[in-house]
């Protein structure tokens, strides 16, 4: 019997992690009275209620578990590494850290970045496809949205 | 029945504008598009636009994501019959003939009739939504909040029990969403809740990033995973004229589907998927004429009803946001948000205060269902080119798109870090099959659930006993409880998952 193959043991353990931590948080908010709802009130009821809905999720996976083994649920890792990477990239290269001094080098050099970074993550990748993508992809989104959409983003280092 | 008409002739006067008209055949096609493409639905590529759509009069913005709604439903069938993947969550099930229809060699067919019946269901949707739009919204004037109150539990409910999958995840789901929905400063006392000292936490997390994370990066993620081959039917595509007999073999499936799809539409949790499956197994169940090809094995009807029935679940679905301001579905709460971005209120007074944009809108659909079967067919030789693009070059388009979409939201790099963590979590949440569309509903409704519980609760002094003192809500927390009963009751519950397994 592995606890972690099972669905249903995590997501009761996620959701009973979300439950307290809300229930918990909410305590630092006053309570006020059935009448006068303070800012407390709602989220403390709420946060319960996802903490025991946690509970029977997970009793419910525990004895599902017991019966029969479950496969393993299989967690792709690199791929989301990529993905998240490509989009945290984007963020950085469109508007730089400005606390750490890192400058902001507009959207056509973080548009192509996010395409090849987010390009590693298929296994039938073609390296000559993933460079022209990028290349056309970012003008393309500086002629569609910033300049024919108007949207207000720096398009290059310089600009 | 003349202010009927008179109220469509003034939405009619709206719609056929130039440039509304542009709007809308943008949308029909876009709709389309990301309908065809699997992988990317409708609620991504809604939450994606929002943005954009800010420098847009509203009207215009309303009617071209309306018609996105609406177009993906058109496109998702092309995808299922050609190619047996549902281009849609809503197509699932017309995979299972029309898919057979194509390897018949009668793909024409069952993408003529697809887009025949869509076209009759749209229109009816239309109409029902302009005949009971009004009255609706007159009662739901006299709401106070202890009605709004039980009424949003109630959608919510119907919401978990007619998703798939295990109904206390999903009631799970929604209270997570409720928590994350009330993350930000309570218009009440002024407190920022659950900011972390964050500026940016303040004003609340923007469902868009919530959206984005819990369904395009996931769904992507889930995409890459997925190793199926596809096979493409594009040789045998011809006779898109559809010929009497089968027109009226159809006719009655069309009929029927049409009908539970708008229906299963305006009740909360309802819309295109259930509408689809409903009409699939009610088909399945009619008695079948002699010499009719079974079902499963290419099966007319088997597309016609389904197509009918999602395409009038989208329209109807309407209903509820335009009337009672309350999304029945992932879809219309982002019509919440595109709303809110104009600074129009969703709910009954839409109609009075707005009437050109509230008909005008109205209008559009139909002119917009009619120019998605005039697109459609003639087009099809566009979509199935799309159809041959590789998965490996659309994936890291739709990501960047999403993220230009997410960043000129506030034009703030935070929230592309935000999107982060929720593309993590919506990772997490598909593996674990806990399904984000209670969520978003639930982060929806979150503040405004809050808002009317405590002005229920003010106005009673404290007494809890008002909601099931006021007839309306009481009957409404009685059909809520009623329905959690239903499917917690073994013997349905079994029913329902057969019902779900047959995806």
């Amino acid at each position: 019997m592995k606890l972690s193959h099972n669905k249903n043991v995590l997501a009761g353990l996620m959701f009973m992690v979300f439950g307290g931590a809300f229930f918990i948080g909410a305590l630092d908010y006053s309570l006020g009275s059935g009448a006068r709802m303070g800012p407390g009130y709602f989220p403390r009821m709420l946060g319960g209620l996802l903490f025991v809905l946690g509970i029977i999720i997970a009793i419910e996976g525990f004895i599902e578990a017991k019966k029969s083994p479950d496969e393993p649920i299989g967690w792709h890792i690199m791929p989301m590494v990529w993905l998240l990477g490509a989009v945290g990239a984007f963020g950085i290269l469109l508007a730089g850290i400005p606390a750490f001094g890192v400058p902001a080098m507009g959207l056509v050099a973080a548009a192509a970045a996010m395409i090849i970074i987010a390009s590693i993550a298929a296994q039938d990748k073609k390296w000559k496809e993933i460079i022209i993508s990028a290349v056309v992809l970012s003008t393309f989104c500086a002629l569609a949205f910033v300049k024919g959409l108007g949207l207000q983003m720096k398009l290059f280092p310089w600009s | 029945m003349t202010e009927l008409l008179n109220n469509l002739s003034l939405g009619l006067s709206v719609a056929i504008t130039a440039q509304n008209l542009m709007y809308c055949l943008f949308g029909c096609i876009l709709g389309t598009l990301i309908g065809v493409l699997p992988g990317i639905g409708p609620v991504p590529t809604i939450a994606m636009l929002l943005p954009i759509t800010y420098s847009l009069p509203p009207i215009a913005a309303l009617i071209m994501l309306a018609g996105i709604y609406y177009g993906a439903q058109y496109g998702g069938s092309t995808t299922a019959i050609l190619v047996n993947l549902p281009g849609e969550s809503s197509s699932v099930v017309t995979c299972l003939d029309g898919y057979q229809m194509a390897r018949n060699g009668e793909a024409g067919k069952a993408l003529s009739v697809a887009a025949i019946g869509s076209f009759i269901a749209g229109c009816f949707g239309t109409l029902l939504i302009a005949a009971f739009a009004a009255p609706l919204a007159e009662v739901a004037l006299k709401f106070g909040p202890a009605e709004y109150f039980s009424l949003m539990v109630l959608g919510l409910i119907a919401a978990v029990v007619l998703a798939s999958g295990s109904v206390v995840k999903a009631v799970a789901m929604i209270v997570l969403g409720l928590l994350l929905g009330i993350v930000g400063t309570d218009v009440n006392s002024g407190v920022a809740r659950y900011s972390f000292g964050i500026p940016e936490l303040t004003d609340g997390i923007g469902f868009v990033i919530v959206a984005m994370g819990a369904f395009a990066l996931s769904e992507i993620l889930m995409n890459l995973e997925d190793k199926t081959e596809r096979e493409l039917f594009t040789k045998s595509v011809s006779g898109l004229l559809i010929k009497w007999v089968d027109f009226k073999a159809s006719l009655g499936a069309i009929l029927r589907g049409t009908a539970l799809g708008s229906v299963l539409g305006i009740l909360p949790g309802g819309g295109a998927l259930v509408a689809s499956f409903a009409a699939y197994t009610v088909e399945k169940k009619m008695k079948p004429k002699p010499g009719e090809v079974p079902f499963g094995q290419g099966n007319i009807r088997g597309v016609a009803g389904p197509e009918a029935a999602n395409n009038a679940g989208a329209q109807t679905s309407f209903i509820p946001l335009l009337t009672l301001g309350i999304p029945p579905n992932a879809v219309m709460a982002l019509m919440v948000g595109a709303m809110t971005i104009h600074n129009i209120q969703p709910g009954p007074q839409v109609m009075t205060s707005n009437p050109q944009l509230f008909w005008g809108m109205i209008a559009s659909m139909w002119v917009g269902n009619l120019m998605l079967v005039i697109l459609n067919l003639p087009m099809i030789g566009v979509w199935i080119k799309l159809l041959q693009v590789p998965y490996r070059l659309l994936y890291p388009a739709i990501l960047l798109f999403c993220c230009v979409g997410v960043f000129s939201l506030q034009n703030n790099v935070f929230d592309i870090y935000l999107t982060v963590l929720f593309g993590i979590l919506g990772y997490v949440w598909a593996k674990l099959k806990c399904e984000p569309a209670p969520l978003l509903l639930g982060f929806i409704l979150g503040p405004m659930m809050e808002e009317n519980l405590r002005r229920a609760m003010l106005l009673s002094r404290g007494d809890a006993s008002v909601f099931v003192t006021r007839p309306i809500s009481a009957v409404m927390l009685g059909l809520a409880g009623l329905l959690l009963l239903i499917v917690i009751a073994p013997s349905i519950r079994k029913k329902r998952e057969i019902a779900f397994h047959e995806e």
